[in-house]
């Protein structure tokens, strides 16, 4: 295909992209690779944050670092860029100095799993209100292409050249055993059911956690000669089986095996703000104000199951 | 702007440094506090996570330091006043959020009670080596504002100061108390709330479409906006121009830093803060911070009784470095002597700024006990030899 010539498009001819209103297209062409993963996760947000219709004044966007890291950059919404493993503290300060924000953290594996796993965990166990994207290619893409917590056993990448001997997280059973309110998993190419599962958390209080499978399709593919992103895309899309409500000890995965999809936890659980109003109201009674109560009804507060 | 009165516990008190330290925070209007405990630094948190849920702030214990130190850049992003407090391996774990608070122009106070070091070193027992630290302790290049309090009402009274310049250059600011200030108990006295003036941030307030986070005003600082305001304002640790975006280049590095370094260079006569007594006919004088400052004063005593011309020096801000005001000393003083509960940090700026005018010396320690004020009067008479 011959490289268009911008100068040669009439501006009358210009269409413009639907999503263009949410997005710095002052900062456009983005640094991903064509076929990468990340692109179809924006659109699925993009497409969501439409759907849900929050009052986008009041959503900010946290990343971390690596190519996941770049996407609050690509956002037009209140957006921060933060160091290597910290979106997710970063974020609970946000929202807890200001809970009528709709704070949403978008990064990928290695930022969030591997150099913040702390910071995962404790955010899930405290039911922290905010939202998880996490983009999991299996591998450290802007560093060139090292083994992480979550790559398959066997799969090679420059610093497993000889396939990777450590088991990787399941991520859905962390995120569950942490206690998350909402966890879901899809592929870059679920595109609908991502959007879906990102309307879902963004009406969810309490921690929700997507896990977005998503091709690395310049490093993961040329290590392990699996074709194109898309080969990858389509082949992920393929080979995943959806089953909601699945038992979290069911989704580990495996090189070039099946992944297992779908919304896996969705229950009721006091989140951090509720606990803490809870716990002082008993204790200080009317000497304590609510803090960051919001105007619509609280929520059951009963801990829920696996709904 | 007047501190507001449920922060404030007026009074007479008999506190330690650390409630006295937590206390100022209050009173600064501080209402977001992320911390991790460590020893001698913990009293701080305590007394913050059992005042705040009556003055409408949040306190939370956070998994480590890391998370304690970029959970109060999130915060102060939505306009609110932020704080942790650390020590020694606490205060290491928080360099790259240092960094981070410099580079995103976040105000913001962190407290180093300072311990005995290296690693873990002397947890209950002080030291003053992480001075240096505070100053580069995080990659790249940049400066810093540090404050050094004395006594516990000093730590009531510079946690406000250090909310203050925080506020007004949009910087993360130090304060660099130790253990024996952080655990000594004396009489604070906390002012009525009208009594406490307090620096508003400067926020911009023109058109939303128009707004470029980091165009400074003339003054060098950028105002600022809180998230959820409209602005959709985006901000990085990366290099950036002025509306926030990443820009690779030398050029945009040469005009970003050189701005972060300004902005306090250019106004540190207004930041330099000492106490400086009987230096005009001096021929030995003392240059001291902290706890060091008050023995110090000991010794100084003594050498005066003995018929010596000491003057003393006192770093209230320990960063900026006051270096005028040392090469200005060094001019008409036989010897300078720094002591510092360490082998030698603010001893070597103080070398720098002396530009071989004079004796520099130094009275070493290194942490865990005070020094002994036979020590620095025994330094004061060879200075003189």
């Amino acid at each position: 295909m011959n490289p268009v010539d911008v100068s040669e498009i009439k501006k009358e001819n210009i269409e413009y992209h639907p999503m263009e209103h949410l997005l710095r297209m002052d900062r456009i062409p983005h640094i991903w690779c064509p076929a990468c993963g990340i692109g179809t996760a924006v659109t699925a947000f993009v497409s969501a944050l439409e759907k849900a219709k929050p009052d986008l004044d009041k959503v900010s966007i946290v990343s971390g670092i690596g190519c996941t890291g770049r996407v609050a950059g690509y956002m037009k919404l209140d957006s921060f860029h933060t160091t290597h493993g910290r979106a997710i503290p970063f974020a609970t300060g946000l929202k807890l100095a200001n809970p009528d924000l709709k704070v949403v953290v978008f990064s990928g594996d290695g930022d969030l799993v591997a150099i913040g796993g702390n910071h995962l965990i404790h955010a899930a166990r405290r039911n922290m209100d905010i939202v998880v994207i996490c983009v999991n290619n299996f591998i450290y893409g802007m560093t060139g292409g090292q083994v992480g917590a979550t790559t398959p056993e066997t799969a090679r990448c420059s610093t497993s050249p000889y396939g990777n001997f450590e088991p990787p997280f399941n991520l859905p059973l962390l995120m569950e055993s942490c206690g998350a309110s909402y966890v879901a998993r899809w592929t870059a190419l679920h595109i609908r059911r991502l959007t879906d599962s990102i309307v879902d958390a963004f009406n969810k209080r309490g921690f929700s956690f997507i896990e977005v499978i998503a091709p690395c399709s310049t490093l993961y593919a040329r290590w392990n000669r699996l074709g194109s992103g898309l080969d990858i895309m389509k082949y992920y899309h393929e080979q995943s089986i959806t089953r909601h409500n699945a038992d979290p000890r069911d989704l580990k995965i495996d090189f070039q095996k099946p992944i297992i999809v779908g919304k896996f936890i969705d229950r009721e659980r006091p989140t951090f703000i509720d606990a803490m109003n809870q716990r002082f109201s008993a204790v200080f009674g009317d000497r304590y104000t609510p803090y960051g109560v919001p105007a619509g009804p609280r929520s059951d507060e009963k801990e829920g199951v696996n709904a | 702007m007047k501190a507001d009165p449920r922060g404030v516990l007026t009074g007479a008190h008999y506190l330690d440094g650390d409630h006295a330290c937590a206390e100022g925070a209050l009173a600064a209007g501080c209402r977001f506090f992320a911390g991790y405990p460590i020893t001698p630094s913990t009293e701080v948190a305590e007394r913050i996570a059992a005042r705040f849920p009556e003055c409408g702030g949040v306190f939370i214990q956070m998994e480590d330091e890391l998370a304690s130190s970029i959970a109060i850049i999130g915060a102060a992003w939505t306009g609110k006043k932020s704080m942790t407090v650390t020590s020694g391996p606490g205060f290491s774990l928080m360099q790259e959020h240092i960094g981070l608070a410099v580079m995103l122009e976040t105000p913001c106070v962190l407290v180093n009670v300072q311990r005995g070091g290296p690693s873990t070193g002397l947890p209950t027992l002080p030291g003053q080596a992480d001075m240096m630290q505070a100053r580069w302790g995080s990659h790249g290049d940049y400066e810093i504002i540090a404050l050094a309090p004395n006594s516990p009402q000093e730590c009531f009274d510079f946690t406000i100061d250090c909310f203050n310049l925080s506020e007004k250059y949009r910087i993360p600011v130090l304060l660099m108390t130790d253990e024996c200030v952080g655990h000594m108990t004396e009489r604070v006295i906390i002012p009525q709330a009208e009594e406490i003036d307090l620096v508003e941030r400067k926020y911009y307030h023109g058109d939303k479409s128009k707004y470029l986070p980091f165009k400074p005003d003339k003054d060098m600082i950028p105002p600022m906006v809180k998230a959820g305001d409209g602005y959709r304002f985006h901000v990085t640790g990366l290099t950036h121009d002025e509306r926030g975006y990443p820009v690779m280049s030398w050029q945009c590095q040469e005009v970003l830093v050189r701005r972060l370094v300004e902005k306090i260079k250019n106004n540190a006569d207004e930041i330099y803060r000492y106490e400086e007594e009987n230096t005009d006919n001096a021929d030995v004088v003392i240059v001291s911070y902290g706890i060091s400052s008050r023995v110090a004063s000991r010794a100084i005593d003594l050498a005066r009784k003995q018929g010596v011309k000491v003057g003393f020096i006192r770093l209230i801000v320990v960063w900026p470095f006051p270096e005028k005001k040392i090469a200005e000393l060094a001019a008409k003083t036989k010897a300078l002597i720094t002591v510092e509960m360490n082998y030698g940090q603010i001893a070597l700026e103080v070398e720098r700024c002396a530009h071989g005018k004079c004796k520099t010396l130094l009275v070493p320690h290194g942490g865990g006990w005070v020094h002994d004020p036979q020590d620095i009067l025994a330094k004061i008479k060879e200075a003189l030899q």
